[in-house]
């Protein structure tokens, strides 16, 4: 018999097709575009239900694209919060009704909506935030600097840190299909160093826009949604502290457990959809290695090629993916036979340096430097980076004037 | 990097007053190189501009990926688009030449030399060129307005360094003006504002693309008299996609 083939078409009339056609085998075509309209470009392609929106540069002009993409029917509701803080409380009832949403955000915002980041989690909600980081406030500063990831590592959330438009764009979309795993299903915050990224012009390929993600299933939530009867719901309409007995606690302390059992259960699908938690870049034997994500690892990435042309030395780059999950075991292999680690970070704390040495300790003697560092919107320019490599190597710099 | 070796990138930092079109220029320029078949990104100096106060773009162009991004800190090409980024201190760095690679090259918007001695004194043994280019008179004079003073500029760039023919630059601009797209609110009433005042958008196009091709001409001369060959080697072909 002749099997027929049934075609399925979202909300907006774009044809349904699979995550893996959709990423991998879809023609693509090339654009030339700003991270920001990028994010536009993978939201049409996602089926998305609502994304709520607060304006704070430098996300103020994704948000507004989004909305344009409301005002032409592909997503299905679109306001403006009164605040951030806001923002994400709408998104998680958007979430809880059974709908796929996201938001973007940079900086003071991400720390004004802060409260809910971990609400996600708990009760979770498979949303999405494009984080476009910028510095914090202290002293005010609209400027490229990522402090505030360090805020979010342990909300709950998988984070993903993008290093161009190009990949901002697959991990929109790949972040709906890993998130919405009822094995994982939990918040992704999508990072991207604001401005270096959402600021910048560059080729980025493209599926065509009339093909998107099937919609989201609700039902394969591994928890009913807005059921305030059991947990996670219960959680929020009647939290187990009220009720100081064993029970309760143990009941909220292995919640917590499981939401961060389920971002390690995103691991296997994170392999299938980002084709790993991290990429190799450079000379294979590098001694010098560098350890780094988003724009510092396209920064590291200049500065190895500088090492490697300009000044002989042998250089590689492990570009983390994914923060959370952390990549430790690709870092404990990656490290094996290097003479130095570099971790370059734009921020003032280090907060990959940290983690970096967290599961490193005890394992290896490598030197782990944690520079250069810039924050508060300086660039990091690669001369700077070699500088310091071959400062620390006792050679003579030469390449800057 | 060496001045012997073959140059395998140009990085542009193009210093201007608000207002003067550095974002656009950039945004073309990057296009134009695009279509060329070079690797290239743009990108604006990441602050709150106005017009009359320093504002700054730039633009990466090489023969392989480019992972570089930000403010240019050792450029190239520097393009002062007005000469107040000069006389008067308008520019993010001081002096504005800081951190240009040997062999450099400076294009800057006036008739005259603006450079002091001591600025001679620091970039003639870094075998930096200067070309002093009128671009605000061109505009004026091509375009009729000081509005096309940044496809002037452009011209002036791609006629300098010879990495790409005015075809390019052409599809740049029109890839800019009849393709919808947002950069700001300011931004896009000023194209309103542009529109309005040539009456008709493909007049618009007609004259930028005649003003950027003119100032290739006269910068394509230039470039012969003082013997400078192409900036970078020709793309490789699998730059295109």
């Amino acid at each position: 018999m002749q099997k027929t083939q049934q075609i399925k078409y979202n909300r907006a009339g774009q044809k349904v097709v699979s995550p893996e056609y959709l990423l991998f085998e879809a023609p693509r075509q090339k654009q030339f575009m700003t991270g920001s309209e990028v994010v536009k470009e993978a939201v049409k392609r996602a089926s998305v239900d609502a994304s709520v929106s607060y304006p704070i540069t430098p996300q103020s002009e994704a948000a507004h694209l989004i909305g344009e993409l409301w005002a032409e029917g592909y997503v299905g509701v679109y306001f403006r919060g009164e605040s951030e803080f806001s923002v994400m409380s709408q998104l998680a009832g958007c979430s809880m009704a059974g709908g796929r949403a996201i938001t973007t955000t940079s900086g003071p915002g991400t720390l004004r909506a802060m409260e809910n980041f971990p609400m996600w989690a708990g009760s979770r909600l498979p949303l999405q935030l494009v984080l476009m980081a910028r510095g914090v406030n202290s002293p005010l500063t609209i400027q490229p600097d990522n402090l505030e990831v360090s805020f979010l590592l342990d909300t709950g959330c998988m984070i993903w840190h993008a290093e161009t438009a190009q990949e901002l764009f697959d991990m929109i979309l790949a972040g709906f299909v890993v998130a919405e795993q009822p094995d994982v299903h939990v918040p992704l915050i999508t990072v991207i160093d604001g401005f270096f990224i959402s600021h910048t012009r560059e080729a980025v390929m493209l599926p065509p826009d009339d093909i998107a993600l099937p919609p989201y299933n609700p039902y394969i939530s591994p928890i009913p949604p807005i059921d305030m009867e059991m947990p996670p719901g219960r959680f929020l309409r009647d939290p187990f502290v009220m009720k100081s007995n064993y029970t309760s606690y143990a009941t909220h302390a292995s919640w917590q457990f499981e939401v961060r059992a389920a971002i390690e259960r995103s691991r296997p699908y994170i392999r299938k959809y980002l084709k790993g938690l991290v990429e190799e870049f450079g000379d294979p034997e590098g001694e010098i290695l560098f350890i780094a994500s988003g724009t510092a690892a396209a920064q590291a990435k200049e500065a190895t090629q500088m090492l490697i042309h300009d000044e002989g030395i042998k250089a590689r780059v492990l570009r983390l993916k994914t923060v959370r999950p952390f990549p430790a075991k690709e870092i404990e292999e990656a490290v094996k036979g290097v003479k130095y680690v570099f971790i370059p970070e734009f921020n003032v704390v280090g907060w990959l340096e940290r983690e970096v040495r967290n599961v490193l300790y005890g394992k290896t003697n490598v030197p782990i430097i944690g520079s250069p560092k810039v924050a508060g919107g300086m660039t990091m320019p690669p001369e700077i980076i070699v500088e310091e490599v071959l400062r620390i190597l006792g050679k003579e710099v030469k390449h800057v004037p | 990097m060496s001045q012997h070796r073959k140059r395998r990138r140009i990085n542009i930092r193009m210093p201007a007053i608000g207002g003067q079109g550095a974002v656009t220029a950039a945004h073309i320029m990057a296009t134009a190189a695009d279509h060329a078949g070079y690797y290239a990104v743009s990108n604006p100096f990441f602050g709150a501009e106005k017009r009359m106060a320093p504002a700054e773009s730039y633009v990466r162009i090489g023969i392989e990926p480019i992972y570089d991004r930000g403010e240019v800190v050792y450029p190239d090409v520097i393009m002062v688009f007005h000469p107040q980024v000069i006389t008067m201190g308008k520019s993010y760095t001081m002096p504005f030449y800081s951190g240009i690679k040997k062999g450099g090259l400076i294009i800057v918007n006036s008739e005259e030399d603006l450079l002091s001695e001591e600025d001679h004194k620091y970039l003639d043994p870094l075998e930096v060129k200067i070309f002093n280019f009128p671009a605000t008179k061109f505009a004026l004079e091509i375009a009729g307005t000081e509005l096309a003073t940044n496809m002037a500029m452009l011209g002036a760039f791609f006629g300098a360094t010879q990495i790409v023919g005015t075809e390019s630059v052409e599809e740049g601009i029109k890839a800019r003006f009849l393709k919808r797209f947002v950069a700001s609110g300011g931004t896009a009433s000023l194209d309103s504002a542009i529109e309005r005042k040539f009456k008709k958008k493909l007049e618009l196009i007609e004259k930028n693309i005649n003003t950027a091709k003119a100032s290739y001409e006269v910068a394509q001369e230039w470039a012969k008299d003082q013997g400078i060959k192409p900036w970078l080697p020709a793309p490789k072909e699998t730059a295109k996609v």
